[in-house]
């Protein structure tokens, strides 16, 4: 016997939905179609999309470099502190993006914490590209080690011991079991990462700035032509953004559409 | 086979959070070595300080004069540099990888060119009567067909020390039969140390020429099957053997037991601490008080009773608990209400 869904309930989630549907719907619909080519073709838009595209792209390799290793320390090794260490690797996910950018820049600015250091060495990450890679990084890095963790969490320990027996040392049982046992999810994760980073606004804008062809990604670029002389400019790019959002959700659609 | 020549010997202490297993055992490549103990008694525990997968905290494990683990002389032997073969339970099989090259994978790692390993995988699937299933995932593969193979991806890095973790408890009773009857083949074709693992008392006494007990982390008896069933020294490997044991004090043909009952033996000569035997076999169950009745005679209650083969054992209750084997048919026309009677002659004691 199916019962009749509560009539309530039902209302009450078609706001929900529309609470969605509708902003796509009207970025839909002020879209100009029309002149759209010619303004994703403009010099100034292709750059700061090049910028967006590298940027999220290196703070992507940046996590799944520094994040793998993380994740398998997290998921593998018991030790004092493992729960602090994962509050603050986590933080950034729930920290909003400007007081990261405000962090960051105590941190590794000029007169920071480090930066003074780095800006001895040479190194300055504020208006750089590396800057806007770290900012995107800090935000976006924790996407991909709570996925990686939790796949490795998932693989039976007993299989890498079984490993272990046939003959291959630690870093073989590494890369010749466990990581592809989790090959899946190390995809995911850099993917929503990738995603993540590739939308950065608030860290990015506070810690490495807005100078065109350096630090201001399409993020940045779209709000600076929302406020200015080009709305158009904004709607289309926001599209783009919209548009490679989707692509990566179908992507991911396996692990988070189905599964849930 | 260089059978008497003592080839693997480990005095084992661990312990494992709250558990500790202290235990030693040999073995040489003339037998099979058995052991067998309940849930939780330190058998798997065992097996893992064998294969290097746990160190230990005191003692020594060598095999063939070479130290693989002794803390003392700070000698831990990794286990991906000891000539041992794993079989595990429920076999962990790799499942990203073909049976092919789950046999293939323990061989590249002894440093064989993949063509080579794939090569000597083959072979061994073909041993295996596995050639059809080369490509398949370990998904695909039946419970037998996992088992073969990761018997086969074990031997295949040609070891010294084969040790099998409850090889067939993931097996369902149809194939288990078959694949036991492999398995003993297998197992006598090689040629090194071989050490079981079982709680299955048919895979002991069937796989096994050489027991070995653990209860509670300490070996509690060892010996040939034959030997630990005909004098068992627990109510577990009485129960793995299925016979009623008791321990008491004996003087004068009579054996005073924990619940203060008595039992009347044969062996007069018995004193002391004893261990008494009572085979099921020489148990009978009356309606009523039999006449002219042996000494150990009293009335008792049934409490159970199971099919076994050809016969039916019948669990009763009284001064003592005994199991008693009789013919299906006697035990259907028992009443609940029974008198049991035991020949004092069947009966054995030995010191405990």
């Amino acid at each position: 016997m199916t019962r009749r869904p509560p009539a309530l309930a039902m209302a009450v989630a078609a706001i929900a939905v529309a609470l969605f549907a509708v902003p796509l719907a009207g970025l839909l619909w002020r879209a100009p179609w029309s002149t759209a080519w010619d303004v994703l073709s403009t010099h100034d838009a292709l750059v700061a999309l090049r910028l967006s595209l590298e940027s999220a792209l290196l703070a992507t390799a940046v996590a799944v470099v520094l994040g793998t290793p993380l994740a398998w320390v997290q998921a593998r090794v018991a030790y004092p502190g493992r729960s602090v260490v994962r509050a603050i690797t986590l933080l950034p996910m729930v920290l909003p993006p400007v007081v990261g950018g405000i962090a960051l820049l105590l941190a590794l600015g000029r007169r920071g914490l480090v930066g003074q250091y780095l800006d001895h060495a040479g190194v300055r990450l504020p208006f750089h590209l590396p800057g806007a890679v770290a900012a995107e990084a800090f935000v976006a890095m924790p996407f991909f080690v709570l996925t990686l963790e939790a796949a490795l969490r998932s693989v039976d320990p007993r299989i890498e011991d079984a490993a272990r027996t046939l003959g291959a040392g630690r870093w073989r049982v590494f890369t010749r079991v466990t990581l592809p046992l989790v090959r899946p999810s190390i995809i995911a994760g850099a993917l929503l990462c990738w995603a993540r980073a590739l939308g950065e606004f608030g860290a990015t804008i506070t810690f490495a700035g807005n100078l065109p062809g350096h630090t201001q990604t399409l993020p940045l670029f779209v709000y600076v032509r929302l406020e200015g002389a080009d709305p158009d400019a904004a709607v289309v790019l926001s599209l783009v953004l919209l548009a490679v959002s989707l692509v990566v959700l179908v992507a991911l659609r396996d692990r988070w559409l189905r599964a849930l | 086979m260089a059978a008497g020549a003592v080839t693997l010997t480990a005095d084992v202490h661990v312990e494992v959070g709250r558990f500790r297993l202290d235990a030693a055992i040999a073995a040489d490549p003339g037998h099979v070595v058995g052991v067998v103990g309940p849930n939780g008694a330190g058998k798997s525990t065992l097996l893992r300080v064998l294969a290097g997968l746990l160190p230990l905290e005191r003692g020594r494990v060598a095999l063939d004069g070479v130290v693989l683990d002794d803390p003392d002389a700070a000698v831990f032997v990794p286990p991906e540099r000891r000539p041992a073969g794993v079989v595990f339970q429920d076999y962990l099989l790799f499942p990203h990888l073909s049976a092919l090259d789950n046999i293939a994978f323990g061989v590249r790692r002894r440093g064989v060119p993949r063509r080579e390993a794939r090569r000597r995988a083959h072979e061994w699937l073909d041993r295996m009567g596995l050639s059809a299933e080369a490509r398949s995932r370990p998904a695909e593969l039946s419970g037998g067909q996992a088992q073969r193979v990761a018997l086969a991806r074990a031997l295949a890095t040609d070891p010294a020390l084969l040790l099998l973790d409850e090889p067939l408890a993931a097996l369902d009773a149809r194939s288990r039969a078959e694949v036991r009857r492999d398995l003993r083949r297998h197992l006598d074709a090689f040629a090194g140390v071989r050490l079981l693992v079982t709680h299955d008392p048919l895979d002991a006494l069937t796989l096994a020429d050489q027991l070995v007990v653990i209860e509670e982390g300490r070996i509690v008896q060892s010996g040939v099957p034959a030997a630990v069933a005909a004098q068992p020294r627990s109510a577990y490997v009485a129960e793995l053997v299925g016979t009623n044991l008791f321990e008491g004090v004996a003087a004068a043909g009579d054996v005073r037991v924990a619940s203060d009952a008595h039992i009347a033996v044969g062996d007069t000569a018995a004193t002391g601490d004893v261990f008494v035997v009572i085979p099921p076999a020489a148990i009978a169950l009356y309606r009523a008080r039999p006449d002219g009745s042996p000494r150990n005679t009293w009335p008792a209650t049934i409490i159970g009773v199971e099919r076994l083969g050809d016969r039916a054992r019948v669990r009763v209750a009284g001064p003592l608990t005994l199991v008693a084997d009789v013919t299906p048919a006697a035990a259907a026309e028992l009443p609940a209400e029974v008198w049991v009677a035991i020949k004092a002659t069947e009966i054995q004691v030995y010191p405990a």
